[in-house]
């Protein structure tokens, strides 16, 4: 709040340094209520990442004078110098409080993931490379011990061969409407092909069932459940491009699941949700058994009905 | 400079005339935080120095700096606490090669104990990981879990009551495992996917199987083999299999000493069987049905020679056991195999004399209803093993001297 209308600092988004406050890039013109300052974009995903039921700001910055390259379907192809900006909040109205925001930075050596954790008084956010971890009430009512992930951590669903890599923006999970004020705006080189694909998800029950578990599963699960990811060992692979139904898990059997796997033989059994390991996992709160790892404290009602519908509708193999 | 700045702040930092620097972290308040700064900002070559005591931790830990020796006070000395563990899937990840875990013990993690994945050359020496509670289904499944590396040396290590495998390694390559102590784990030590192995000189017991060779279908990495089980002591693996259900090691039956499914290239020599009552050398193709056109269910050319065998079979977990225990004169041979075996490739070679069993089963993935029990008859060891390639690159050894 102390640099209105000034410029975002480029030399802190692209040096080498890890900046120890979320001020020092002047993203916002004004933080606390986080309006974003010239040229920081406020976008949503199609389906997005189900994170204890935080609210999520979701924001781009591209340098003036570059652009992003649409790539098909995938990950728009952004230039060095880019700040993906993510706050996550908890709470309605005057009562919403933001708990911490997560960067991730296109440097000349590559993306970096930075967490920033909030103040009490809601004025500043401070690097927090080892995490945190709050007492949140989720919007469900639940009373939670809410994790702020540490930088490894950010790389546990961000890596992908060896290096950091963004999520979310990758064009079948960005609204048509959105890509094009992108293009207009000169952000963005051309609408990609195969846009908006991803059903959106507070009107997933218009779509198909398997789009909209699809969807979910390409949302919060394939960043790690994928060649090349933190989870490839398991052999699961459930990005929405698969359609081998042993990597998704139909009829598969886990591999070091442990007592992940509870009682259970295989990930997905058609029309069978409740010996399906898959949604097992989904349903457990329980460190060592839950999934995903990280970044959930309780348990997606909405996400885990979706995956349930898919399961119940799969024919028979 | 931030580096700096957290060091002051925050830690302990030793002046070093050298680039390599030792952060201490001693045990204490706020341990969680401390320890995890300092594994994010060592820089490669340092050492993060645990102080003696109790680090009591609510998350799990990661380590992703190239080249960083973790180094505790002793297995006993410095030991992070699990207990109150509330997220994570495992206590410590190491995500970056060149690493030493040294001198330091792991408790009770939710999930596994100490996970190194695509982590190449990794050291894993005189390091403890215990869950507290014995054997129990709600332990978490590996305790020293390596994956997906090449250059693995695990030396010196004590496992107790991992409800997979005490000491696992998977989907890698150039592996030594030697000189640890597994006790009260479903598998004392499993070999998966992996390739150039040696296993050498444990000592595993009250395990449900002792040390297991396996080569599993549709995984990123197939076509394990290539593994010395040498030198072992393999005693008393009699504890009930206490593994999840879903997992492929709770159809291990208990009291198995050695067990081997599909592979290429083994070697089961020179090790001490004693009391484990199902089998001592177990021989076997992978059991379920599969669908993938790159994977070989059989065990190929797996050399059995020069072990000593004492009071095994005696009380095989095994369907009709009280049938075949007469017909073998009341305790079963200490070598068995399905029969199984891939075209004109032999399963198995027995050093002659070894008394040893067949199910005589005809096809992989129907059970075990068509066995026709018995004498084994195979064939025996050519001659020597090619031992090139095989175990740990000598670099690694270096690091523990």
């Amino acid at each position: 709040m102390t640099s209105e209308r000034a410029p975002v600092a480029d030399e802190q988004v692209q040096g080498k340094t890890l900046p120890r406050k979320l001020s020092d890039y002047r993203f916002f013109d004004d933080l606390a209520r986080q309006v974003p300052a010239e040229g920081v974009t406020p976008y949503r995903l199609n389906t997005p990442l189900w994170s204890d039921g935080a609210e999520k700001l979701r924001f781009v910055y591209v340098p003036p004078g570059t652009q992003a390259l649409a790539d098909g379907e995938g990950l728009l192809r952004f230039p060095i110098g880019t700040a993906l900006i993510k706050t996550f909040a908890f709470g309605e109205g005057a009562e919403r409080r933001l708990i911490e925001t997560r960067v991730l930075l296109n440097r000349p050596t590559g993306w970096v993931a930075l967490p920033y954790l909030w103040n009490e008084e809601q004025t500043e956010a401070t690097l927090a490379v080892a995490g945190a971890r709050l007492p949140i009430t989720t919007p469900a009512g639940e009373q939670i011990s809410y994790r702020v992930p540490n930088k490894n951590q950010c790389k546990e669903c961000h890596g992908l061969n060896d290096v950091v890599v963004p999520i979310g923006p990758k064009a079948r999970n960005l609204s048509r409407q959105w890509l094009t004020g992108m293009v207009r705006s000169g952000r963005l080189d051309a609408m990609p092909d195969g846009a908006d694909v991803l059903p959106v998800w507070e009107e997933r029950t218009n779509a198909p069932a398997d789009l909209a578990a699809r969807a979910y599963l390409e949302a919060n699960c394939a960043h790690c459940h994928r060649p090349g990811a933190t989870a490839s060992n398991s052999g699961l692979d459930l990005r929405w491009e698969q359609d081998d139904p042993h990597a998704l898990g139909i009829m598969k059997r886990p591999v070091a699941a442990g007592r992940g796997a509870g009682d259970l033989l295989f990930d997905v059994i058609p029309g069978k949700p409740d010996q399906s390991i898959l949604l097992y996992r989904m349903e457990s709160p329980e460190p060592g058994v839950a999934m995903p790892e990280l970044g959930k404290s309780s348990i997606d009602g909405e996400g885990t009905e979706a995956v349930r519908r898919w399961i119940e509708q799969l024919p028979a193999q | 400079m931030w580096r700096e700045t957290i060091c002051t702040l925050a830690l302990v930092a030793t002046a070093s005339p050298v680039l390599a620097e030792t952060i201490e972290v001693p045990a204490g308040e706020d341990a969680q935080t401390r320890l995890q700064e300092a594994l994010i900002l060592a820089e490669p070559g340092d050492t993060v120095q645990l102080g003696a005591g109790r680090f009591l931790l609510t998350d799990g830990l990661s380590l992703d700096v190239d080249g960083v020796t973790l180094r505790g006070a002793g297995m006993d000395a410095s030991v992070l606490d699990f207990t109150g563990q509330k997220g994570a899937g495992e206590g410590l990840l190491v995500t970056s090669d060149e690493v030493t875990l040294r001198d330091f013990a792991v408790e009770n993690s939710k999930g596994d104990g100490i996970k190194s994945k695509g982590a190449d050359n990794v050291v894993y020496y005189r390091v403890r990981v215990t869950w507290t509670g014995g054997p129990k289904e709600t332990n978490g499944a590996y305790g020293i879990y390596p994956v997906s590396s090449t250059g693995v040396l695990v030396d010196g290590c004590k496992v107790s009551g991992a409800s997979d495998a005490g000491i696992y390694v998977g989907q890698s390559k150039a592996i030594t495992v030697r000189y640890n102590y597994v006790e009260q784990s479903v598998a004392g030590i499993e070999i998966e996917n992996s390739r150039d192995a040696l296993v050498t000189d444990n000592f595993v017991t009250r395990n449900t199987g002792g040390i297991l060779v396996f080569d599993l279908p549709n995984l990123p990495v197939m076509g394990g083999g290539n593994v010395v089980v040498r030198g072992n002591l393999v005693v008393a693996n009699d504890t009930p299999n206490f593994a999840p259900p879903g997992n492929i090691v709770a159809n291990v039956r208990r009291g198995t000493g050695v067990l081997v499914m599909a592979n290429d290239n083994v070697v089961i020599g020179h090790n001490w069987l004693v009391d484990n009552p199902t089998a001592q050398v177990m021989v076997v193709a992978y059991t379920q049905p599969y669908s993938d056109e790159r994977y070989n269910p059989y065990p190929r050319n797996v050399v059995i020679e020069g072990n000593h065998y004492e009071r095994g079979g005696y009380d095989p977990q095994i369907d009709g056991a009280e049938q075949l225990l007469p017909m073998f004169g009341g305790s079963l041979p200490a070598v068995m195999w399905d029969g199984l075996h891939d075209g004109d490739t032999p399963a198995l070679l027995v050093k002659p004399g070894t008394p040893g069993w067949s199910l005589n089963l005809t096809s992989q993935g129907k059970g075990l209803d068509a066995a026709q029990p018995g004498p084994l008859e195979v064939g025996k060891p050519a001659g020597s093993f090619d031992m090139s390639g095989i175990g740990a690159a000598p670099e690694l050894d270096e690091r523990i001297k």
